[in-house]
């Protein structure tokens, strides 16, 4: 299994500042070829998580080793080069506003050689066909709906061939028709590419009908793994509570206030 | 109360004060220092920007080309007004027939790089602040650096670059504009004579000592609003009130640092031996 991992974090430690670690003590490894959930609550460090992944942090301690390299010994050139065997789709796309969908996906591809027009047309209308977008070629960012532009994004993801796919909420704001073609895409595109991928997700029910493994973060801790079906019968009582969307459970319904009736001034009467 | 907690209890507020004009002092320098060494890496990774150069020539069009409109009205207007001012004061002394010297000296040398200076901070500056800014706060520069591409020399330094070429440009094109209008007001309108009004400024105008000087003043501005506006967007906080602050800095700061420039270098050209 370790020699498999694409990514493996050993005993990862992180903060913004010093005096509050986001990340504490994080164990993972992510086997080649799989679709791997990093599941928890929004601002329990799964996006800081993902950051590390992709070299944005370093870690301050322990080690990040992605693509086969700790990050920590990259210098830009090598960061760059490891992030061109990377693709990443944002929460909300982060297509750029001036070009054409045609043009955002022929993004990467021009940036990072310089292949005749023709042949940047054929891969362009390639992962555009991929995701069903073909015909939208032509049409500007702000003319697509919230499910098209995230596609459009994930295609321009894919534009480099990847080895490894990172998903930062790709469910969030999705009508339930856009939210089943990107599930569906996910798992066709990882397959077909023969990458990996990462998804980091609070729409838990919906991701672990999609992932081969799952995280569960809390804390800035992973407090349980396993396969969609271990974590569904979880006896750990914050992961029990997640998935089935109970109010009752150890993450309070009510953020921590001092007494109501202090806070009305019923006390006195 | 013994002295020592008398004193400490009016050293206090003075020491809060201190402590506050220290770190305020001590952030702007801060600031200053990571901009200089933003426009020293942004220099540095121009290499894009000039190979593919036209990516810069978009920006030139965007900065330059569409100021053009704001630019050759206020630059007629500025030469009209400045030769109904001109000949007022200058028939007092029978000297109406240097109105054509007065209007283009004041242009080449002051008005046209100045005004032209400030208008170029307000139209384009603040657009390319604001465009810079929403694409950080809207994560494309985020998405450019996890696809392994230098937001840096990408977006930012084409950016620079067709503002330094355009800024020059602008101005040259607001001084020939306002000597135009000096000329419609001061010949066709108030009947300055046109022999007069052309002669006497082709022996005035100096090439080097009045033109060039204007137009190293136009680059030197151009230099610092483009700037001060990348810097700026790119370091605006990715929300809506962060960009908007940062754009409003960037009218505020640029127009103070051409006032100050112009200043500046108005008494290293102009004084002296240099003077005509």
């Amino acid at each position: 299994m370790q020699q498999a991992s694409i990514v493996e974090i050993e005993g990862v430690w992180f903060g913004y500042d010093a005096a509050r670690p986001v990340l504490r003590d994080i164990n993972l490894a992510i086997p080649r070829g799989a679709v791997v959930g990093i599941m928890g609550q929004s601002g329990c460090g799964k996006t800081t998580l993902l950051r590390i992944i992709m070299a944005a942090h370093l870690p301050t301690r322990g080690s990040a080793r992605v693509l086969g390299r700790p990050t920590q010994d990259l210098d830009r050139e090598a960061l760059y080069a490891m992030r061109r065997k990377m693709g990443m789709l944002f929460q909300f796309g982060a297509l750029f506003t001036d070009l054409s969908v045609y043009e955002n996906v022929a993004f990467p591809i021009r940036e990072h050689g310089e292949l005749p027009e023709e042949l940047i047309r054929d891969l362009v209308m390639l992962k555009l066909q991929a995701v069903g977008l073909r015909g939208a070629a032509q049409l500007m960012p702000t003319e697509l709906s919230g499910g098209m532009g995230r596609r459009v994004a994930l295609a321009r993801s894919i534009a480099l061939d990847p080895q490894l796919i990172l998903y930062d909420e790709p469910f969030t704001g999705l009508d339930p028709i856009s939210f089943g073609v990107i599930v569906r895409l996910i798992r066709e595109l990882n397959d077909s590419l023969g990458a990996t991928s990462v998804i980091v997700t609070h729409d838990v029910q919906e991701a672990l009908g999609v992932v081969d493994y799952a995280y569960f973060m809390a804390g800035g801790q992973v407090i349980a793994q396993g396969t969609p079906d271990e974590i569904r019968s979880s006896a750990e009582p914050f992961v029990n509570q997640f998935v089935n969307g109970k109010l009752e459970g150890p993450v309070p319904f009510h953020y921590p206030a001092p007494d109501y009736g202090a806070d009305l001034e019923l006390a006195a009467s | 109360m013994l002295p020592l907690e008398k004193l400490e209890k009016i050293a206090q507020p003075l020491r809060g004060r201190l402590e506050r004009l220290g770190s305020t002092v001590t952030s702007h320098v801060w600031r200053l220092g990571f901009a200089s060494r933003f426009l020293f890496y942004m220099v540095m990774h121009s290499g894009t920007a000039l190979r593919r150069f036209r990516l810069t020539i978009a920006e030139v069009y965007f900065a330059g080309v569409l100021s053009l409109i704001i630019i050759l009205v206020s630059g007629l207007f500025v030469g009209m007004v400045l030769a109904l001012q001109g000949y007022e004061t200058l028939q007092r002394f029978g000297a109406s027939e240097s109105l054509g010297v007065l209007v283009a000296l004041s242009l080449v040398r002051e008005l046209g790089p100045v005004v032209a200076g400030l208008l170029f901070a307000s139209r384009a500056g603040s657009a390319i602040t604001a465009e810079i800014g929403l694409m950080k706060a809207t994560e494309q520069l985020s998405a450019m650096e996890m696809m392994a591409v230098d937001p840096v020399a990408r977006v930012v330094a084409p950016r620079f670059w067709g503002g330094v070429i355009s800024m020059p440009l602008l101005a040259a094109l607001f001084s020939a504009m306002g000597i135009f209008g000096g000329y419609l007001v001061g010949v066709q309108l108030i009947g300055v004579d046109a022999g007069a009004f052309w002669s006497q400024m082709q022996a005035a105008v100096d090439l080097r000592n009045d033109i060039m000087n204007g137009v190293i003043k136009s680059a030197v501005f151009g230099v610092a609003v483009t700037w001060i506006a990348v810097f700026e967007g790119y370091d605006a906080p990715p929300t809506a009130e962060g960009v908007s602050r940062a754009t409003t800095r960037t009218v505020v700061t640029s127009s103070l640092a051409i006032l100050a420039l112009d200043f500046v270098l108005t008494a290293l050209m102009f004084t002296g031996g240099n003077a005509q």
